[in-house]
């Protein structure tokens, strides 16, 4: 659905067991369901084909450079945060064929790829991450170019989104507005709630769609307990946030440190591995990859994505222009947390704390923003370059 | 014989240059005229002199016994060639030669110096002029140095 | 069926077609300009496909199954076919172009990027200053600019290159420089004696100009440091900010602001320039690694 929402239904509940009738009415409808499914000792998310594919009693425990795995006390779908997958791998696919071409007789013939539309029923999105796709919306969608491929795969995909009532180490949704409560671009919203015996999820609709779903399941009108238990358990989750960033004015603290030393303190301990930009939900960056086989009669170029972080990134003849680790990381969070701002109107992050989970020495975007704060000398705003 | 102050106070290098100051200056110069191809100084050689060109073409250049000469600058009008004449070992660094025809008015180095010693204020006047000089051409160097044209900038 | 990249499927956004698929064009001519920079004269190999630009907007051309490179269009935006690129041959790409011949082909996505003032130069002095390869980005505007001359204040031209032998378009810079009403300065940074003309840096042209700062348009293009060099000259000429433009370089994948390599602060060069006016870019200058 790309459509701004309709109004969101009045909420209903359905009992757990109906989570699987849920699935089997969107594989009716030709989706493929993709979703939180455990891989190598994480929470990614890949194809699924019943709720048996959900992590059922699974957590995770996430800190600064540390992601465990851990049993719930419970038998939650959705009692994780998020894992290292975002859904940009399914929007945006890590890796594409733009064209191919050939030689015949000397003369080259470019074949344009057919753009490839399957149809995603994104299974457990949390509302960051629906705030991540609203800002590759406004990249891929609403600029003077479009990416069709996005656009396609987009307008066919189905958004079932869940409430967080589980916090993480390293989120921070709140102080980014971005959670933890779904309030818009799903098509289904979901709460978990594990009450005593009771396990049943309340939900709304927000398109048209999503209620032509909802109506096939058994299901109930809310009662007012059961929403004040969801609104509880988000509430909570809200208070529990592992981490925060102070907002305010941080467009203009970045730009006016553009040369502060703790871009120096960083680099320190910075690897320029990458892995913070490929786990972040709203990083959009790509490169182009030529090819030949090896009669030189067919060339293929292909699209991956791509990092910051790498020397090539910036390489010019003569040299890369972002050259120390410093630069990159500098132009990294500037960019997510200001640059951003300029070119799409929208901070680049969400707050998901991907970014600080995944980051192999744990470098904290939260602890350096606060870091630039206490080291930033003017307190005059000066003109943001 | 008509004298050069007029012609002086018209250069761009002595422009702004109170008149009483300039007075001072004009025993010192001589009208001098150079056909193409002259040397107007030599590489090592005393530097008895400076001129400031009114016009023409001059170049600086270096001989390389490989490359043959290697122009590294070229004076124009309102130019000044050099200011090895200000400082001991008062040799020139360059070797200058008229490339067309060229009028300039000489400076007598010795002559220039006792004047500049003598009065201070003239002195400044003039180093201030010079100075600028040096640093265009300080700036100029480190640019060509860089050789920014080049596929490594 | 749509295709990949192709933003005929968007409508009311800029319908150029295909902006990631390159369109096949053959080289008509190549001529040598200087040891290692060369000119195409392009048309495409079918259909009559009109081919407008902006002085300024580059394309990005394709070498078969080597890469692309991003390159400024060099021709007249007054008469814009065939198309024509000068090309540096400095690295895979530009090397590998080098080896084409006439009769071969190329792919060319583009034009894309932002123009040099031509038009709201109208009434002024027009004042431009190139070096090395810079001359390429900036030989469409003297095109324009000499097409509707009356329109137009004094036209200065400088040009430094690094010998004289690196010198482009050293005919026409001879055409230009005969007629009365166009002033043409050309230095060089080294030269044998043969030269005959001047030796110093591109700024040192600038020293003796005598510009009206108010009346003026300048457009810079060259390597980084002439470009910074040359617009504190101007600043010292007074010319404000907004009447002196520079057009950027930096890595470019797609040319239309979606891989995020050319961007430079707060700004895409591929969309948001590369013609800059210095006032947007003389604070990002001023830092290192930007
Ligand atoms: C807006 C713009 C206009 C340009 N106009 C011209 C022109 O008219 N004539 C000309 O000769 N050159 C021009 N250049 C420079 C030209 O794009 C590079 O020289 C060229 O990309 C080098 O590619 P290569 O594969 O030969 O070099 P390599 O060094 O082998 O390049 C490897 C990769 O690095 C990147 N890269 C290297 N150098 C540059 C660079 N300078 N700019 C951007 N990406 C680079 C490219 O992605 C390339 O694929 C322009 C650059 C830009 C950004
Ligand atoms: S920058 Fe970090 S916290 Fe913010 S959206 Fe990206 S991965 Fe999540
Ligand atoms: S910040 Fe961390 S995750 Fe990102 S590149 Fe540096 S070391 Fe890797
Ligand atoms: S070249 Fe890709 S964003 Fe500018």
């Amino acid at each position: 659905m790309l459509e701004p929402v309709v109004e969101i239904e009045q909420q209903v509940t359905f009992k757990q067991e109906q989570l699987q009738t849920l699935f089997t009415v969107l594989q009716k409808r030709g989706y493929q369901l993709v979703g939180p499914t455990i891989r190598d000792g994480a929470i990614t998310y890949d194809e699924l084909n019943s709720t048996a594919d959900l992590p059922v009693g699974w957590t995770d425990e996430q800190e600064a450079g540390y992601y465990r795995l851990a049993r719930r006390k419970d038998a939650a779908y959705f009692g994780y945060v998020v894992g290292p997958h975002s859904w940009k791998k399914f929007l945006y696919p890590p890796v594409l064929s733009l064209w191919k071409a050939n030689l015949q007789k000397g003369e080259v013939i470019v074949a344009p790829q057919a753009a490839q539309a399957p149809k995603y029923a994104l299974i457990g999105v949390r509302s960051c991450e629906l705030h991540a796709i609203a800002i590759q919306d406004k990249i891929f969608l609403q600029g003077e170019y479009t990416d069709p491929v996005y656009k396609a795969r987009r307008e066919n995909a189905f958004i079932v989104a869940v409430n967080c009532v589980t916090t993480g180490g390293t989120c921070f949704c709140v102080s980014m507005k971005t959670g933890p409560k779904a309030t818009s671009g799903f098509d289904l919203a979901l709460t978990e709630v594990i009450d005593g015996k009771r396990h049943y999820f309340v939900a709304e609709s927000g398109s048209k769609q999503g209620a032509e779903v909802l109506a096939e399941l058994t299901k109930q009108q809310v009662t007012a307990e059961e929403q004040q238990a969801a609104k509880d358990l988000m509430e909570k989750a809200a208070k529990k946030m592992g981490r925060q960033l102070d907002t305010t004015g941080i467009y203009e603290l970045l730009y006016r440190n553009v040369e502060c030393a703790r871009w120096e303190d960083i680099a320190g301990r910075c690897l320029t591995c990458t892995n913070c930009t490929m786990v972040c939900p709203t990083c959009f960056c790509m490169t182009v990859l030529d090819t030949t086989d090896l009669t030189g009669q067919n060339a293929e170029r292909k699209r991956h994505w791509d990092s910051c972080f790498t020397l090539d990134f910036s390489y010019i003849h003569g040299g890369s222009i972002r050259n120390s680790p410093k630069s990159r990381y500098r132009q990294w969070m500037t960019h997510k947390l200001a640059a951003w701002q300029d070119q799409f109107g929208t901070s680049g992050c969400v707050g998901c704390g991907r970014c600080i989970t995944w980051c192999p020495v744990g470098i904290d975007i939260t602890e350096e923003a606060r870091a630039i704060r206490a080291g930033d000398k003017s307190d005059k705003a000066t003109k943001a370059i | 014989m008509e004298t050069l102050e007029p012609i002086l106070a018209e250069h761009p290098f002595f422009k702004g240059m109170p008149p009483e100051l300039l007075k001072l200056l004009v025993g010192c110069a001589s009208n001098v005229k150079f056909e193409a191809g002259d040397f107007i100084s030599r590489e090592g050689q005393e530097a008895s002199e400076f001129f400031i060109i009114r016009q023409g073409k001059v170049a600086l250049e270096l001989f390389s016994p490989t490359h043959g000469a290697i122009t590294v600058e070229t004076l124009e009008d309102g130019d000044v060639t050099g200011w090895s004449w200000l400082l001991p070992p008062y040799r020139s660094h360059f070797d200058a030669r008229a490339v067309d025809l060229t009028r300039a008015i000489r400076f007598d180095g010795k002559c220039m110096r006792a004047k500049l010693e003598e009065d201070h204020n003239l002195g400044y006047e003039m180093l201030k002029r010079f100075v600028r000089i040096i640093a265009e051409r300080l700036s100029a160097t480190r640019i060509q140095l860089l050789d920014i044209y080049g596929t490594r900038v | 069926m749509e295709h990949v990249f192709d933003s005929k499927a968007a409508p009311g956004r800029r319908a150029v077609l295909s902006p990631m698929v390159p369109e096949i064009f053959r080289v008509e001519k190549y001529r040598k300009e200087t040891l290692d920079t060369y000119t195409l004269e392009l048309k495409p190999a079918s259909g009559t496909g009109e081919h407008r630009f902006g002085a300024g907007q580059f394309n990005m051309l394709y070498k078969f199954g080597v890469g692309e490179a991003a390159i400024s269009i060099s021709g007249d935006p007054t008469s814009p076919n065939p198309l024509i690129h000068t090309i540096r041959a400095v690295g895979t790409a530009t090397k590998a172009m080098a080896k084409l011949k006439v009769g071969d082909t190329i792919g060319v996505r583009g034009p894309f990027g932002s123009c040099w003032p031509v038009e709201a130069a109208k009434g002024n002095d027009v004042l431009i200053i190139a070096g090395g390869i810079g001359l390429a980005p900036l030989r469409p505007v003297i095109y324009q600019v000499l097409a509707e001359r009356r329109k137009y204040g004094k036209v200065f031209l400088l040009y430094g290159t690094r010998t004289p032998e690196d010198m482009l378009y050293r005919a026409e810079l001879e055409k230009w420089r005969a007629r009365f009403d166009m002033e043409v300065h050309v230095t060089v940074d080294r030269a044998s004696s043969e030269w005959h003309g001047n030796v110093g840096v591109v700024t040192t042209l600038l020293k003796k100009l005598v510009l009206d700062p108010d009346n003026t348009v300048a457009m810079i293009c060259g390597p980084e440091i002439m470009m910074r060099f040359v617009a504190m000259d101007l600043i010292k000429k007074e010319m404000t900010l907004d009447r002196i433009y520079v057009s950027m370089e930096r890595n470019m994948k797609c040319g239309i602001g979606l891989c995020g390599h050319c961007q430079y602060g707060p700004t895409f060069i591929c969309k948001d320039g590369p013609v800059y006016t210095y006032d947007q870019v003389i604070e990002l200058l001023a830092r290192r690694e930007i």
